[in-house]
């Protein structure tokens, strides 16, 4: 009997090749899919040139011609940018200028349409084109306005815009769709605070369901920072903010703009790969709270070396949409309003952790770190097991042991459990229930490392689904290239194994991993 | 019935080669000319970093990356000494994104770090070396030649990092 067996051997190749004269620096980028790794976009396929590049760079101006990455402010309105380990790559194809005419001064200018698909060894890019313009000024450098003020001020404005000649049947598509938007960042002493308000105009697309609305976006930041001590406050507030260079164009395709999800970036096994937040683009009001202390060296509390605490907290809300005076049905287009900050009772995501690190002695090394998640699965999809509020509780407990001047060994040890939950009279663990998760880890300095993690789902509460999620692994770096081999089913996310955190898609069977500069 | 097991095998590699044509004097490998911005804000043209002749760490890492921040404490504890006997200066470089990037100094700061610190949101000089993971650090000697780089920290990797910074140090 024939079997239709899917594909079973995959390589994704890159190779990079920078050259660089004085000022003058070029670039080319060779990408082959033969076929492309599971979890990448399906379209990438062949082998061609994915990135190329030639550009001028001095104290006064950066000039490039081709491929670039660029970000105005904090991205709201632009940023193009890679994370290649999970496929994402939205160069720009055109041009791109920075003039730096005095100290402190920086104009930007973009020009040019937006990697899409990599087609059978050729680049393929966006119809759509997308001009930028960015300025911004430091007080501080800027003819030494501040420079001996302890008070720092840098300001910016960008507009950037979209042309396509979209069509859609059902509605008249605006051809071009401008935004612009300000920003302030602001230093007294131990103090900051930063505030980027941006506005995009009417932008009918497959994400906000073809609405007129105008998206805006607000994104503020208040700290205070010193020796042992930090706090960070953010608040976010964001609605219809999709921006794509294609308005039909959906999932990671085609984003012009990022929006920063305000949640850590979690790294540990079991909160990185099962409960993962992403921002909603289409709208959310969120708040996170951040405090690094350190507690000193040499006191009674803080041991011979000090003791690490973080604390962390974050949540998000759906916006409220105001909908009383506005006929949905007429001419503009218009279906809702919403202002800033005006949060629902309706929880997207909520995370509180707390973090605890101590160096015990030369030789020993202990961590322990506490999650509580409430996680919106209908709002933010990564179970379809599921529905509703997901609430979980995780555990982690980190110990490093440095058995002489190469060989350490280092051991985690996580547990995730979510709620008991009655639905329709039977009382079951939350979607796939509890999760345990050990990793041990060898490495002998600086050559090689040996690893090997059991992701166990024991608490799925459908028993043929309590599945080991066995990963071993192992590396050999030899100068500036390393090498890696990765056996077994593994899971989405950020790993951080052997010494070198990264971004996986997920993966079964084995994974060999080769990487070298020189 | 006899099965056969298919077993799926999965394969990347990252080549990255950046030759970067010096003066005619030296001929090592060189930094590339890139304009990022320190932590204050202050614009750096990464070429341009120089110690008085002295060795120059330059090490790649992020605010959520463990072994970046287990090889800046661990050399931390040690950079006194480091820094008397060889006259070496260490640059942290943060990829850290928009999403984290307000963290760095007070992460910095609460850590009590002494180093300078470089800020690359959007991965321009972390590209122009051809850096792919994080931890990744380079070591330059007082003419500007890159002389060592090592992808991955675990512990001991500090004590071989200065065996090299002793190499090349005048001092």
């Amino acid at each position: 009997m024939l079997i239709n067996q899917p594909k079973k051997r995959y390589l994704n190749n890159y190779a990079l090749i920078n050259y660089s004269l004085k000022d003058f620096r070029a670039g080319v980028r060779f990408e082959s899919y033969l076929p492309h790794l599971p979890g990448y976009p399906d379209r990438f396929s062949g082998t061609g040139i994915g990135y190329r590049y030639a550009g001028y760079y001095t104290e006064i101006l950066d000039f490039t011609v081709g491929n670039f990455y660029e970000q105005f402010g904090n991205g709201m309105l632009f940023r193009s940018y890679e994370q290649r380990q999970l496929g994402l790559d939205n160069a720009m194809d055109g041009l791109c200028l920075k003039f730096r005419p005095t100290a402190g001064v920086e104009i930007k200018a973009v020009y040019g349409k937006m990697r899409y698909n990599f087609d059978n060894g050729h680049l393929v890019n966006s119809d759509g084109l997308v001009r930028g313009f960015d300025a911004a000024i430091d007080f501080g450098n800027f003819y030494n306005l501040l420079a001996d003020s302890k008070f720092k001020l840098v300001i910016g404005g960008s507009f950037v815009s979209k042309y396509q000649k979209a069509t859609n049947p059902a509605y008249i598509m605006p051809q071009n769709v401008g935004s612009y938007g300000g920003r302030i960042d602001m230093k007294y002493g131990k103090f900051f605070l930063t505030g980027e308000h941006v506005i995009k105009e009417n932008d009918p697309s497959f994400d906000n369901k073809y609405i007129f609305n105008n998206g805006h976006g607000t994104f503020v930041t208040l700290g205070y920072t010193q020796k042992g001590l930090g706090i960070i406050l953010y608040a976010k507030s964001i609605d219809n903010m999709s921006f794509r260079t294609d308005p039909n164009a959906s999932l990671t395709d085609l984003n012009i703009n990022f929006l920063p999800a305000l949640t850590k970036s979690h790294t540990e096994n079991l909160a990185a790969t099962l409960y993962p937040y992403a921002t909603q683009p289409v709208g959310e009001v969120a708040f996170q709270g951040d405090v690094f202390y350190k507690i000193a060296k040499g006191t009674k509390l803080g041991g011979p070396y000090g003791t690490e605490i973080n604390v962390n907290f974050a949540t998000s809300y759906r916006p409220v949409r105001h909908t009383s005076g506005i006929n949905p049905a007429d001419s503009t287009g218009v279906t809702y309003k919403t202002n800033l900050f005006d949060k629902s009772d309706s929880l997207y995501y909520r995370d509180f952790n707390i973090e605890i690190k101590r160096t015990l002695n030369k030789k020993w090394k202990v961590g322990a770190k506490y999650f509580h998640f409430d996680f919106n699965n209908d709002v933010n999809l990564v179970s379809k097991e599921s529905h509703g509020m997901i609430n979980c509780n995780i555990a982690v407990l980190d110990v490093q042991y440095k058995i002489n001047k190469k060989h350490s060994i280092r051991a985690e040890f996580q547990g995730l459990w979510t709620r008991n939950e009655t639905v329709n009279g039977v009382t079951a663990k939350q979607d796939k229930g509890d999760w345990a998760t050990v990793l041990i880890e060898y490495n002998i300095s600086p050559k090689f490392y040996f690893a090997v993690m059991d992701q166990y789902n024991y608490g799925n509460p459908i028993e043929s689904k309590r599945i080991h999620y066995l990963i071993g692994t192992a590396g050999y770096i030899f100068g500036a290239s390393r090498i890696s081999v990765l056996y077994g089913k593994q899971r989405e996310g950020i790993f951080c194994i052997g010494g070198v955190c990264r971004a996986v898609p997920a993966t079964n069977g084995l994974t060999i991993t080769f990487t070298t500069s020189f | 019935m006899k099965k056969l097991f298919l077993i799926p095998i999965a394969a990347v590699a990252l080549f990255a080669f950046s030759p970067t044509v010096s003066d005619e004097t030296t001929g090592g490998k060189k930094i590339p000319s890139v304009n990022i911005k320190d932590m204050a804000g202050n614009p750096i043209n990464t070429a341009e970093v120089s110690n008085d002749g002295n060795p120059i760490v330059i090490s790649f890492w992020a605010t959520w990356c463990k072994p970046c921040k287990l090889e800046l404490n661990t050399i931390a504890e040690e950079y006194d000494t480091w820094q008397e006997e060889t006259g070496v200066k260490l640059v942290a470089v943060s990829v850290d994104d928009q999403k984290t990037t307000n963290t760095v100094e007070p992460v910095v700061n609460a850590a009590g770090w002494e180093y300078d610190i470089w800020m690359d949101p959007n991965g321009e000089f972390k590209r122009a070396l051809g850096v792919n993971f994080v931890p990744h650090t380079f070591l330059i000697d007082g003419e500007g030649n890159i002389v060592y780089s090592h992808n991955n920290f675990v512990p001991g990797d500090e004590e071989i990092l200065y065996q090299h910074v002793k190499e090349i140090s005048k001092k």
